[in-house]
């Protein structure tokens, strides 16, 4: 099994470096559909279908968007002349990562090993508590709702920014100026400017 | 009326894709979003959850946008509708974690249980679920609508936007 994770994680290495290098905006986004296709994969492997399912239909989701908003697009190459400051900085990050995380990760337990210290009282208790056969709903909805209130928070945020940015009503029409009194707007111009809020 | 003039864009050729996509969507739209609500009511028995339910919805929503285009699309859940969808299903959330107060504490599971392995079970979860369910289908829809319909940002990216430009602003 453990070979499988193996060669789905150097797929999805393969996958981003591809994502990151090409030119093409198109065969970028693929290749980033590729990386989160190997992700469900790699979760319906470990056992995990709940976060299998999210990934999959969140990576279609996020695919259609994409294309639908690059594939008008003309390939915007990639600046040839780049900076080696940056990459210089990215490797020595990378490499006191891989070091720290050497050190970090000998603590850890065997990958896969059932330590379960807080989840075995879940398991547990979780069906008898709640009456949710699903043991993730149960921790979702039950065990830890402040989580998932938070995260509701987070998407309800984001959505009404990706409103107040992107709708159409909050444009100026043709012959208008932009304001440029700073502080207080008076009530006509409040009226002329942000008519359609 | 509205649905001669629906029913002549659904066969109209300017409106949305090909015929060949058109029909598929037809079959298909069904199935995904009986699927989309399964796994939103499922989601205390069986793997999904509002989460992913509420996706597949929006996945639902946005073939049909994609197959017939943006009029129906809207027609079906305008974007309107979709904000007040988003924030009831906060405000539902947050209203059913609210009512755990009057068993004691904030998020407390204080309905039934009633009895495992039944669809009526497990208390406010599947209540939570649908609210999830509802507030996430309406708001990645919103976010589609917004990227692609409004068109801002993928009019600055390309030219396809200076017709949907010309589209919103007939309406």
């Amino acid at each position: 099994m453990e070979t499988y994770l193996l060669v789905l994680t150097v797929f999805m290495i393969i996958g981003s470096v591809i994502a990151i290098e090409t030119k093409n905006l198109l065969s970028s986004v693929i290749s980033v559909g590729v990386v989160g296709f190997s992700l469900g994969i790699i979760f319906l492997m470990l056992g995990a279908p709940d976060i299998a399912i999210t990934q999959v239909v969140v990576e279609i989701l996020i695919l259609v968007i994409l294309i639908r908003a690059t594939i008008s697009t003309d390939n915007t190459a990639i600046e040839k002349h780049r900076d080696n400051l940056p990459i210089v900085a990215s490797l020595i990050f990378f490499g006191l990562f891989l070091l720290f995380s050497y050190f970090a990760v000998h603590d850890l337990p065997v990958f896969g090993e059932p330590v379960m210290k807080v989840a075995s009282r879940y398991l547990e208790t979780g069906v008898r508590e709640t009456g949710a056969t699903n043991i993730v709903t149960a921790v979702l909805l039950d065990f830890r709702a402040y989580d998932t209130i938070g995260e509701a928070t987070v998407l309800f945020v984001s959505i009404v920014g990706a409103f107040v940015i992107l709708r159409r009503q909050g444009r100026k029409g043709r012959g208008e100026k932009d304001v440029e009194k700073v502080g207080i707007l008076e009530d006509e111009d409040i009226k002329k400017n942000f008519e359609g809020f | 009326m509205a649905d001669d003039k629906i029913k002549k864009m659904i066969h109209d050729s300017e409106h949305g894709m090909t015929s060949i996509v058109k029909t598929i969507v037809r079959f298909v739209i069904g199935i995904i979003f009986v699927f989309g609500v399964y796994i939103i009511l499922y989601g205390h028995l069986t793997p999904g959850g509002g989460f992913a339910g509420g996706v597949i919805l929006a996945c639902g929503y946005i073939i049909l946008t994609l197959g017939f285009g943006k009029i129906l699309g809207l027609k079906k859940l305008s974007d309107k509708v979709a904000s007040v969808l988003d924030t009831a299903g906060v405000l539902v959330f947050l209203i059913i974690g609210l009512a755990g107060f009057t068993g004691g504490y904030f998020f407390l599971n204080f309905m039934a249980k009633g009895e495992i392995f039944h669809l009526a079970s497990a208390g406010t979860i599947p209540l939570m679920n649908i609210a999830i369910g509802v507030k996430v289908t309406a708001s990645i829809f919103a976010v589609f609508i917004a990227l692609s319909i409004f068109g801002k940002f993928v009019s600055a990216l390309g030219e396809s936007s200076e017709e949907n430009r010309k589209g919103s602003n007939e309406e």
